[in-house]
Order: C-alpha cells, then structure tokens, then sequence
C-alpha cells in the first residue's frame, strides 16, 4: 500500500434504490490515516447509504472503491473490509441481537477466530474502557437508550478496528451520555468518519467538514466568521454559552 | 454510573446444569405422556411434587399457574367422558358418561399437572439465553437455537412497535368496533409490523456481517457439570425409571 494512499477512497460513486433516482451521483471521499472526518448530511441526502458502500453492504451502480490500497468489488473482498473497519449502525437496536450485554461485545472477537476465554477478555476490557463495568450479563434491550449506544461501540470497537464509521452516533442522547460519547471519540487513535445533520458535534470532534448534497460531497473550507442573535430566559444576567463537547 | 443488577439466579439456578434441567424435563415429559396405568401415572404425579419441593416454588404463583392450565382440563372434563364408547356410569338426559372416558379424563388431568408442575420447576426458572445454548448443546440444530434466541430478542421491540402504531391510530381517534374499517385499520397495522420487521431484520442482519458473521453463532457460554448437577441428573433418571417399573409391573 502506497504511504500516501488514503485508508478509504471512493470515486465517481452513483449508487440509486431501486424506481427512485441515483441519491448518490459522482461522489468522490477519502479517509486517511489519523484524521476525523465530518460530513454534514440532512436527512435522506444518502449518508446511510454511503457508509453501507463502504462495508460492502450495498454495491455501486458505478465508480470506484478501494480500501487499504486495493480495489474492492466482490463480496469476498469486502469481508477483510469488515474485519478492519467498525461501523456503528444509527440504531443501537439493530446492532444489538445477543441475549446479554457481554456476548454482544465477544461476537466480533469470536467470529474473528477468538477463543471464548479471548473473547471474554477483550469484550471485558472494552466495556471497562468505555465505563461500562458490571454491564456483561445485562440483557440488551433492558438498556437505556444512551447505554444501548455505547454498548453498540463497544461491540463495534471489540473488533479492533483500524477506522470508525459513526452513522448520527448522537441520535438520542442526552447532554451527559454525549458528552461521553465524544470524549470516547477523542481519546480513540483511529481514523474516523462521522455522518450527522449536528453541525455542533461535528465541529467539536472534526478535523475536516464535508458536506454530502444533491448526491455529491463537498469540502468545506475555512471558517466563516458569523454571529447569533438569540434570546433565552434569563439572558439578561452575566452568563456564558460553552459549545457541547 | 447506571448500577447493573446481575441476571436473575445466574446462567445455572438452584445450582443444577441447565442442560440437566432440560434433559430432565425432556426425559420425564415424554415417560409421562407414556404411562397408561394408575401407578405409573401417580408416580410421576409424586416425582413432580417432589420437583416443586426441591427447587422451593413458591406456592402462591404455582397455584396461579396450575389454575390456568387446569382452565384448558376443564373443557375435557365436558367432553371426554360423552364421546368415549363404554359402560355408561352417569346419564344427562341423552348424554351419557362413560367409565372408560371418565377414567381417561382423569388420567389427562392427573398426567398434564404432574406434566405443568416439572416443567414449572425445571424449565420455567432458566434464563431464556442460557436455555437456548443448553439446546444447542443438547443436539437442537444451531438455526433453530438461532431462531429462538433472535424472536425472543425482538419480540419485547416488536411489540414496542405494535403499541406505537396503536397509540398512533388512537390519537387520530381511531376505536376498534366490529366493522369493515376496524379490520381494515388492524390489517395495516399489522401489514405495517411485518414491513416494519423485515427492514428490522435486513438491518440486524447487516450489522451481523460487519462484525464478521459468517453463517455460524459461536457462544460465550460454557456449561460445568458440577457434582450437584450430577447426582441431580442420576437421581431424576433413577425417579423416571422407578415410575416406568411401576408402570410396567403394575
């Protein structure tokens, strides 16, 4: 793999649902090692769909994906894709499916060839890492809605994965659960990419913006330098707004 | 910190294998349903009496449940003893009871109490999770167990769902009546869960590949026969041979 190719790089993707028109068309991404990557979509604008591209859950109707230096277009390439990069899905719900808390963190680790006993242990520590001691024999859908995100993590970061793919990870938490989930972010020495309409996640967390519109994604360079008017209650007492995260 | 109370009994309550439990449950189910005579039949009444004993069920909700199941014995009670053909023992007008349906009556209630008390005390505490792996561990195909594992899962989200769209259809004043627009409401409604479920399902199952699935569910759980669980195992099966030379003398 060449030193300065990116991890993940697509190019003139079109990718369209079945009697809809193309939601993707000529989109071009790239995720290198060490960044944070934003990508500011409203809704419906294809970021799910961008990020199933890449774990070769949908194939394109054209263009180019190549990951870790080699073009990707079967499905037997896309299996060491899936080992290496972690997605977490938008709903904890769907990536939740085991009877308890620990055997949904030790699946990964188990289907990649783990013993129990190694299995166990990574998920163990996982769980500790992301401050979840005591959760392994909850039952998944008895989790609070924050809990289930983190739990969805866990399992996804149980793999050891080499890049992150986050779809809308702030979906449903409150103010302390997120603030959690980006310290959790920060701390991880992995590239990531994350998808999300929260333009104040994504610039709390990102090195990079991109927007994904009309099907295609766009840098966004530079700050634009720009000032609210807002009122709340109280606004007329000394006070101070801090950004989230 | 959210506090994470632990799973209800552990993965092996009353301390007996839950593959024990079920091969026990599976061995008496199937002598139970066999026995034809008085003796065979009362004997695994007392074995399941002294099932209940052992594992302490608690009285109250026992009685709960063995009322429900007796509703179900009731019903052969009405009719068992009219259609049997044989000596008539007691006339209702027309209808008449024989000895030979009055007897087979009793036995069905005496078998499927002994049949609901075992089942209560051996089946009925194991965790749902630790039940699956004991099948799969005991011959039950691994999709089966996989199946079972999944519905139970997603069945307390599907029902979530169900209530959603109810609630919905509630607050557009929608009230179930006897009538052409009530059935047509529920079809969608129910059209709407399967849509619903099968878009659910395609995206479990998709996160099922991106964590490396590859057809086969490897477990976590390891089961340890313990000494306990043993002599459990050889008294269970010491108790259902016992009822079987009753039976088979008697």
């Amino acid at each position: 793999m060449a030193a300065e190719e990116p991890l993940v790089a697509l190019r003139g993707i079109r990718f369209g649902y079945p009697g809809a028109a193309p939601i993707l068309e000529g989109l071009d991404f790239a995720l290198g090692g060490g960044e944070r990557v934003g990508i500011l979509a409203p809704n419906g604008s294809g970021k799910t769909t961008l990020l199933l591209l890449i774990m070769g859950l949908l194939r394109p109707q054209a263009g180019e994906i190549r990951i870790f230096g080699e073009p990707r277009r079967a499905e037997a390439d896309f299996l060491e894709v899936r080992r290496r990069i972690g997605l977490v899905f938008q709903d904890p719900e769907d990536q939740l499916f085991c009877p308890t808390v620990l055997e949904d963190v030790a699946f990964g680790p188990l289907n990649l060839g783990k013993s129990r006993a190694e299995a166990a242990a990574v998920a163990r520590r996982t769980l500790a890492a992301l401050g979840l001691e005591g959760f392994e024999g909850r039952i998944g859908f008895k989790l609070s809605g924050g809990e289930k995100r983190l739990v969805a993590l866990a399992a996804v970061l149980a793999m050891e994965p080499e890049a992150l793919l986050l779809d809308e990870p702030e979906n449903g938490l409150d103010a302390r659960t997120r603030l959690r989930l980006v310290e959790v972010l920060e701390r991880l020495p992995i590239p990531q990419a994350i998808v999300s309409h929260d333009i104040d996640l994504l610039t709390a967390l990102c090195d990079r913006l991109l927007t994904l519109e009309a099907g295609t994604i766009r840098d966004v360079d530079g700050e634009a330098l720009h000032r609210h008017l807002h009122v709340h209650r109280l606004g007329d007492r000394p006070h101070r707004h801090g950004l989230p995260g | 910190m959210i506090p994470a109370p632990p799973v209800e009994g552990g993965d092996a309550p009353g301390g007996i294998d839950p593959r024990v439990r079920l091969a026990a449950a599976i061995g008496f189910s199937a002598a139970t349903a066999a026995w034809q005579r008085p003796a065979g039949i009362l004997a695994a009444l007392g074995f399941a009496l002294g099932l209940a004993a052992f594992f302490r069920l608690s009285p109250r909700p026992l009685l709960r449940r063995l009322l429900a199941a007796n509703g179900f014995v009731l019903l052969l009670w009405a009719i068992v003893p009219f259609s049997l053909p044989g000596e008539a023992l007691v006339r209702l007008g027309p209808l008449a009871a024989s000895r030979e349906g009055l007897a087979l009556a009793l036995a069905i209630t005496l078998k499927s109490n002994a049949l609901v008390l075992a089942l209560l005390a051996l089946v009925a505490p194991l965790p749902f999770p630790a039940a699956g792996h004991a099948l799969h561990r005991l011959g039950v195909p691994g999709k089966l167990v996989q199946l079972l594992l999944l519905t139970w899962r997603y069945l307390a989200l599907l029902e979530q769902e169900f209530h959603r769209l109810r609630r919905a259809a509630a607050l557009r004043g929608f009230r179930p009546r006897t009538d052409l627009h009530t059935y047509r409401t529920f079809a969608w409604l129910l059209g709407m869960l399967l849509v619903r479920s099968v878009d659910r399902a395609e995206r479990v199952r998709r996160a099922m590949l991106c964590r490396g699935f590859r057809g086969v569910f490897l477990s976590l759980h390891e089961f340890r026969l313990t000494r306990r669980s043993l002599a459990f195992a050889a008294a269970a099966a010491a108790a259902v041979v016992a009822s079987a030379w009753l039976e088979l003398a008697g």
